[in-house]
């Protein structure tokens, strides 16, 4: 018999002490000494006893783990016929015992205990993996808690222990049983014919055992002992609170308090048929039965009628009264015990009240809810509450009244038709099941009259204090653990979808149709007579006013003059005619002419994912007008990008957009229009031109797509810029050097740019240094920078190692710069680079800028702020420190080779 | 039979998962036994007593017992029931 393997492992738990915990004899003695001195109360042996329960159930859920699912539904199935075999004996057990409720009733939870409860688990996975998503990623494997420590009530206490020991196995834990003490012999009963039948069908020894004459302090010792991995407390708000107070992971749920709202639309006949089928269920011991039914007064004495017709007693106020004061604790205002889960005629003779002898229910009609309407509290016994509302109004409010009184979170029953009132009551009730047009208690078990799950055990969420609001089911048994692969990342490449380019490029804006087009320039392209050329490609009739901007980058209040000349014009074609400064502010106007609600400042806001930032720039129109960018520079290549910087007069620094929205529709690449780049604009721009490729190759955004075109411009830039930089009037040089720009900002435009850039960007706006310039004084420094381990990586899914040395070396290869080790070939690189800003005349140091060395260190601070604040470097391979752009801001400052130099070392004034 | 298993000299083997016999010899054995599980395929909990008797003895005898070809569904038992840290594993 497994009762008296039970009983012989609890002696020989107490004979052995601790024997057999399987720690080491001396350090088991020192902690058995100090579980002896902490629990209070409990006498050595006790603790013996106990500790040979839970080590028991240790070692069953320890050998339990290598169980199978073919394993676990074996025994399940097993023990679900075992407890619908036994259905009638274990409620004619509890009825005897606990003298609760109806055998018949009983019987009935029994069967739903085990085949409903099946019927719900048998094919559910529980071992192993158990869902997967390979469309994210992601494998749930499941695994078992362990031991569980179980209590279970007097109401429902057979069904309660077969629901929880299926539940258990189907989850591969052990369990330790800690029933009522007044339902401890069915109990037991239960237990008994569940591990019987789980061991004979293969499962582990000691799954399930069960505390004898057991005490508070029993429960409370077992509860915090370190080898209890759960505490499910089915039962009073006592038990659920202990099991909370243990600090253990804890299920604990408990008191409800029905409130019913039976609303004018319902179907009567059914209303009040499934309101006594659910309050006479088992007596009305199920907790989630109905409590208070506030009735609409148009139909309030009709109900109460048909209430009557079917066998429920109208009680009088004087039989009400009458019936508050014996059922329910004055003291305590709680129900009284000896009322619970009795029949309605037992409670009648009880209290003093004549019925028929057929009464099922007693039906007290009450004019309020709280302290001093008794009969508004939770009563586990068919008597039942009713209250006449006037209006949907009142009716709630009553509902939400009896709600708050005890049974937060627990049940609410609505019958009505119209689903407006329907939605409304769900929504004020705070209750984990709210079920409409079917009986509370049986509802609320799940699996009957709905599709909820079934249980035995009805979570009430934080507002009945409780860990969770659902109806308790195998998945609060599991450890569900999350396999995650690692994901690509969906990447994008976004560019234009016109691009022309070469010599009379600028011919194809004659294919673009426009009533009323802007030209955005600047006084230096008008004299160039760049604007005429433009003008004459235009088709006829085009209505063209030409909007001139300072030949500075563009300030808010220029881009704000612009949008009113787009008003003023109604515009429907934008033509930016200029370097990035030109194009950056036609962006912008397109963007306020469209959405003058746009607030550039918020739109500004930082960013880590393009995908995912917070602030979402206004949705792109239908019909918007059409912007076509001409570059007359080949350096920033905003004729292509999803950016415009502006410039922040007032805080010193630029102010950085960035959404594909910004990108215009057309890009023109016409040599024409650079042949008159001065040599030190082109240098400058040329520079930032290389920066982009260098920076977008190296890019934790970097894909194939931005590769190819980041690394097809490295060495276009390489050959031709130095040649039109020394030979202006060179169009081929131009026209390679005008499309590497463009490439290389193809690229950037999708893989972004790096730290270099943040530096720039900084020192740029702090000392008016033009941008391809201050690049140019970053670069040499930022490579090596991250060509070296770093201090910390870049998280980035989209890159499967550190590879920035490597591309850099591979741009070297592409070079033909030589070198056998990737770092030869990277100091290659920076040579390269060195050589060909020497040839470009470009300023080495921050230092010849003339700028002192107490006037940079002063500025060192708000640089590295405004660096740090800049989202250029988020995708940069390696995450810079401050101390980091502190380092690279004075090796930019002292210039070629300091990284060489002996005994420079870095200021760390940030 | 003694063996060799590189860094741990044993001075005796039990082949079989017959954890009376490995018991048996841990009592006879000195310095340390070896107990091959490579066959044991589910470990119960009459398996798991037998094996921390084994322990118990070895502490008290002094022998170090390592077990052998333990399966990982086996570790993670021993783990589980806190009998891992006394006893050293062998591939």
């Amino acid at each position: 018999m497994i009762s008296e393997k039970m009983d012989e492992r609890a002696r020989t738990g107490r004979e052995k002490e601790n024997g057999q915990s399987g720690e080491a004899p001396a350090k088991r003695q020192e902690s058995s000494r100090a579980v002896t001195e902490k629990a209070a109360g409990l006498s050595a042996e006790r603790i013996a006893y106990l500790e040979g329960l839970v080590r028991q159930a240790r070692t069953a859920a320890a050998v339990f783990t290598q169980y199978t699912q073919e394993d676990v539904d074996r025994i399940v199935k097993a023990m679900v016929l075992a407890g619908l075999a036994n259905a009638e004996h274990l409620a004619r057990l509890a009825i005897e015992e606990t003298k609760i409720g109806v055998l018949e009733d009983k019987v009935i939870k029994n069967m739903v205990a085990t085949e409903f409860v099946y019927n719900y688990v048998k094919d559910k996975r529980t071992v192993g993996t158990i869902h997967e998503y390979p469309e994210r990623g992601i494998v749930e494997v499941a695994a078992p808690i362990g031991v569980i420590f179980s209590l279970t009530p007097i109401t429902n206490p057979t069904s309660t222990v077969l629901f929880k020991c299926i539940m258990a196995i189907k989850t591969r834990n052990a369990v330790i049983f800690s029933p009522h003490p007044s339902a401890w012999r069915c109990c037991w009963e239960a237990v008994k014919i569940m591990a019987e039948t789980a061991v004979k069908h293969g499962a582990p020894e000691g799954v399930f055992t069960c505390l004898e004459s057991h005490t508070l302090e029993d429960n409370a010792y077992v509860m915090r002992h370190k080898d209890v991995g759960l505490i499910d407390a089915t039962g009073g708000p006592g038990a659920v609170k202990a099991a909370y107070s243990s600090g253990k992971p804890a299920l604990g749920v408990g008191a409800g308090n029905t409130p019913v709202y039976l609303e004018k639309t319902a179907d009567l006949d059914m209303a009040v048929v499934d309101i006594i089928v659910s309050k006479t269920f088992d007596n009305g011991t199920i907790c989630a039965s109905e409590q208070t039914v506030v009735i609409d007064d148009e139909i309030y004495d009709l109900v109460l009628e048909k209430f009557a017709g079917l066998g429920a007693h109208i009680c009088s106020a004087k039989e009400t009264e009458l019936l508050g004061r014996t059922v329910i604790d004055p003291k305590t205002g709680s129900m009284s015990p000896m009322a619970v889960g009795q029949k309605a005629t037992d409670i009648a003779r009880m209290v003093g009240i004549s019925v028929k002898p057929n009464t099922k229910l007693l039906i007290a009609p009450i004019q309020g809810v709280g302290r001093e309407h008794p009969l508004s509290v939770e009563k586990l016994f068919p008597v039942l509450g009713v209250y006449r509302a006037r209006s949907v109004a009142e009716a709630l409010k009553v509902c939400i009244d009896v709600n708050h009184l005890g049974g937060l979170g627990h049940t609410a029953v609505i019958f009505s038709r119209n689903d407006d009132v329907i939605q409304k009551f769900g929504e004020a009730m705070n209750a984990g099941r709210i079920i409409v047009n079917s009986p509370g208690s049986i509802g609320a078990l799940g699996g009957v009259y709905n599709d909820m799950v079934p249980t035995f055990s009805f979570g009430c969420g934080t507002g009945g204090g409780n860990s969770t609001m659902d109806n308790v089911n195998i998945y609060h048994y599991l450890n569900i653990k999350r396999l995650a692969r690692r994901t690509p990342p969906q990447m994008w490449f976004r560019v234009p979808n016109q691009i022309y380019f070469n010599r009379n490029a600028v011919e194809n804006i004659r294919q673009f149709p426009s009533r009323s087009t802007i030209i955005v320039t600047n006084p230096s392209m008008e004299q160039f007579g760049h604007v005429d050329t433009v003008r004459r490609y235009l088709p006829a009739g085009t209505q063209v006013h030409v909007e001139v901007i300072p030949d500075a980058e563009p300030e808010a209040k220029v881009v704000m003059k612009g949008v009113e000349t787009l008003n003023f014009y109604k515009a429907d074609q934008i033509i930016a005619l200029g370097g990035g400064s030109v194009i950056d502010a036609a962006k912008v106007m397109r963007l306020k002419y469209e959405s003058p609600e746009a607030d550039l400042e918020e739109l500004a806001a930082p960013f880590l994912d393009l995908r995912k930032r917070v602030i979402q720039f206004p949705t792109v129109k239908t019909n918007r007008a059409r912007l076509i960018a001409i570059a007359t520079t080949s350096g920033t290549g905003s004729e292509v990008t999803p950016f415009a910087v502006l410039f922040d007069k007032e805080h010193g620094r630029k102010v950085t957009l960035a959404d594909y929205s910004l990108s215009p529709d057309v890009a023109i690449v016409d040599p024409q229009f650079v042949m008159s780049m001065p040599k030190g604009l082109t240098a400058d721009t040329g520079i930032d031109a290389l920066t982009h490729a260098l920076e977008a190759a190296v890019s934790v955004f970097a894909s194939p797509y931005t590769d190819a075109n980041a690394l097809q411009a490295i060495p276009l830039i390489f050959k031709y810029l130095p040649i039109a930089y020394e030979h202006p009037r060179d169009e081929a040089a131009r026209t390679m050097m005008h499309n590497a720009s463009c490439l290389a900002a193809m690229a950037f435009s999708n893989a972004a740019v790096g730290v270099n850039h943040a530096l720039a960007h900084s020192f740029g706006a702090r000392f008016h240094v033009a941008h391809g310039r201050a690049n140019a004084l970053m670069l040499p420094h930022v490579i090596r920078y991250n060509a070296s381990v770093p201090t910390k990586f870049m998280p980035s899914p989209n890159q499967v190692a550190y590879v920035a040395d490597k591309k850099y070396a591979a741009m070297a290869d592409g070079l033909g710069l030589g070198g056998r080790t990737t770092e030869e070939k990277v100091n290659h690189l920076v040579e390269a680079i060195e050589q060909l800003l020497d040839r470009l005349a470009v300023p080495r140091s921050i230092a010849e800028l003339g700028i002192s060395k107490e006037e940079f260190e002063r500025a060192m601070p708000d640089l590295v702020k405004l660096a740090f604040e800049d989202p250029s470097w988020r995708s940069n391979p390696r995450m810079p420190l401050m101390s980091e752009l502190v380092e690279l801001f004075w090796k930019a400052y002292e210039g070629r080779g300091v990284a060489s130099r002996a005994g420079v070392e870095p200021r760390l004034t940030a | 039979m003694a063996t060799s298993a590189g860094w741990q000299t044993t001075d005796a083997e039990v082949g079989a998962p017959s954890w009376q016999a490995a018991r048996e010899k841990v009592e006879r054995a000195e310095g340390e036994v070896v107990v091959d599980c490579s066959a044991v395929g589910r470990i119960d909990p009459k398996a798991l007593r037998a094996l921390e008797d084994l322990a118990d003895v070895a502490d008290i005898k002094g022998v170090k017992v390592a077990l052998r070809g333990v399966s990982i569904e086996m570790y993670k038992v021993l783990k589980l029931v806190k009998l891992g840290s006394r006893f050293s594993f062998l591939p």
